[in-house]
This record gives C-alpha cells, sequence and structure tokens, in this order.
C-alpha cells in the first residue's frame, strides 16, 4: 500500500497505523508532531489511524529559528 | 510607572524577543533565555529528517517563555497559514511570526503574501507579529489586517549588517500606532541600542548572539543594551547642533 510521508512515497503493510509506523522508523513519539492528510493528528489518536491507500502524513518538529 | 509593552494583550517587560537557531547546542538555551531576559522566544517548525535523530527545541526553552512559531519555509499565504494552524493546534499557544519569503539569496520577505496572511490569522485569533521589508504602505495594510505588532527588517537575516534600512525603521515608527519591532540584521548590541534609542518598541536578535564566541555573555549583553536604548528613549535625547555648543560656563574666567 502507498502513501506519502514528508513528501515521498513509501509503501506499508495493511493495517499499519501512525503509532506503529513511528515506532518502525525509531522516532521518539514524544519529540514529534504529525500530521495526517492536512489535519494536526493529536498523539492519543495514533493508535487508531489505520493508514490507507494514498494517505499523507507530514512527521514534523520544532527546531531552532529566528 | 512600569514600562510595559502589550502585545496582543500579553503584558511584556523585556524589549528583546530571541530567535533559536543556530546554537551549537541546544542546551545552551536555557541560560541564554535567562541572560538576555527575554520574554518571547521564537522557533521553527520542520520536516523530520529520519535519518537524523535531533531534539525537539522547546524542550529546551523555559515553561515562562511566550514561543512565537515562525512560519519560515512558506513561499505564500496559503502554507504560511498551514504551519501556523499546525503550530497552535500543536499548543504553541496564539502567537505567530509570519514570514513569508520565495527569495533565497537575500531571504527578504513577500510583503503582499504576508499581509493576506495576516488578515487570515488575525481573523481567527492568531496575535499576528509579521516579519516585512520596511514600507509604509505595506505596514498600514499589515495595521488594517490586524497585526498585532509590525516586524521591519534591519538587514538581510542573519547578516548582522545592522540598522541599514533605519530611516525607513524611523518613518514606521513615526506613523504606525502599532509596536514596531526591528527583526533581522542587528549584529551588535549598539545597534540595537539605537533602534530603541529611535523608539522602536522591541527587538528580535538571533545571529547575533548565537554564532558569539560567548553566546550567554552576548545574551547578557543584548539585554542590557535593550534596556538602555529603550531609557535613554523615555529620558529623551538631547538636540543635535552642527556647531559646538559649549558644556562649560564661557564667562568667569580667572583673567576677567
Amino acid at each position: 500500500m502507498r502513501i506519502t510521508v514528508n513528501g515521498k512515497d513509501e509503501i506499508v503493510e495493511k493495517g499499519m497505523t501512525v503509532a506503529k509506523l513511528i515506532a518502525l522508523k525509531k522516532i521518539n513519539p514524544s519529540s514529534v508532531i504529525i500530521e495526517y492528510n492536512q489535519t494536526l493528528a493529536k498523539r492519543k489518536t495514533w493508535d487508531n489511524i489505520i493508514l490507507q491507500e494514498n494517505d499523507s502524513l507530514e512527521i514534523l518538529r520544532f527546531v531552532g529559528g529566528g | 510607572m512600569a514600562d510595559i509593552l502589550n502585545i496582543g494583550g500579553w503584558e511584556l517587560t523585556s524589549r528583546l524577543f530571541l530567535g533559536t537557531g543556530k546554537f551549537s547546542s541546544n542546551r545552551l538555551i536555557p541560560d541564554v533565555v535567562e541572560a538576555s531576559g527575554t520574554q518571547v522566544v521564537t522557533v521553527a517548525l520542520r520536516r523530520v529528517d529520519i535519518d537524523f535523530e535531533e531534539e525537539n527545541i522547546a524542550g529546551y526553552v523555559p515553561k515562562r517563555s511566550i514561543l512565537m512559531p515562525n512560519t519560515s519555509g512558506a513561499r505564500n499565504a496559503g502554507e504560511a497559514v498551514r504551519i501556523a494552524r499546525l503550530a497552535r493546534a500543536a499548543g504553541c499557544g496564539d502567537w505567530i511570526k509570519i514570514e513569508v519569503i520565495t527569495d533565497n539569496r537575500y531571504l527578504l520577505p513577500d510583503n503582499y503574501e504576508t499581509i493576506e496572511a495576516t488578515r487570515i490569522l488575525a481573523a481567527e485569533g492568531f496575535v499576528v507579529l509579521p516579519y516585512m521589508s520596511p514600507d509604509l504602505t505595506a505596514a498600514k495594510k499589515l495595521t488594517e489586517a490586524g497585526a498585532a505588532a509590525v516586524m521591519p527588517l534591519g538587514s538581510p537575516i542573519g547578516s548582522n549588517r545592522g540598522l541599514k534600512t533605519k530611516e525607513l525603521i524611523r518613518i514606521l515608527i513615526e506613523e504606525i500606532s502599532l509596536p514596531i519591532i526591528v527583526d533581522a540584521g542587528i549584529g551588535r548590541p549598539s545597534e540595537a541600542a539605537e533602534a530603541m534609542e529611535m523608539g522602536a518598541a522591541a527587538v528580535l536578535v538571533n545571529t547575533a548572539i548565537a554564532t558569539a564566541e560567548d553566546p550567554v555573555s552576548m545574551a547578557r549583553a543584548f539585554g542590557q543594551a535593550v534596556e538602555a536604548g529603550r531609557t535613554a528613549f523615555l529620558a529623551g535625547l538631547g538636540e543635535t547642533h552642527n556647531k559646538a555648543c559649549a558644556s562649560s560656563p564661557l564667562t568667569g574666567f580667572l583673567r576677567e
């Protein structure tokens, strides 16, 4: 199943959730925010979001900036 | 009477805003914030690089600080609005620094798109602080659009070249009723003091502190300079003259 993560195509297994994908990528969940199909997904919903074909995820983080 | 800067309903006693980019380590940030006395701290929002684990900067900013996420990376009003909404939804609060840039060489802001983004976000209840090229017409339109302050650049971002746009900033201070916050280009404390002496409401400093040999001491120096400049502005600077005006009495010499 093809989805877009940070602008790049990725193939993920059927049934993959946002929480599992973050764990798979070894990302510390407390350090990122996730936009799921153009809307912010609160952390407590990550277990329940089952990714579908053509879904778009942006995995973002606050960094230093002026 | 306390000298309070009121922005979006917040009462600030420090007139130095701090950017958090380019520090050699995020661990410096708590000490820099403390030494500068700042109450407003900017951060940026970026895609995570999956192959390069970074820390979230928000963990290094003292909880009492007002977080002002910027919309850097936005190339038009729509992208700036999207970043602003995400930052607020992520718990950053209502403050947003609008930064819309398409010019990659000088990083000069697009005033037209900035005005549009300001209008949309102010209507959504954001405290909007737009970064702009100093221009009186644009500043008036930002005021009408609901900006909480106007942030003209002193010189290009990160250039440390000081107040190259001084005359245009002077005009904004004179003509615009909103707080004028000089953002970008201030390279040394004396330039921050100069902006404050002119009547700027505040200054935003990042590169000059972050790239100093000792950022914590430089943060302290900027805090002192901003205070000195502000006090001088309130005290009312004396007039300038082309010819000498003796400071000592010109009568009563010993030979008379």
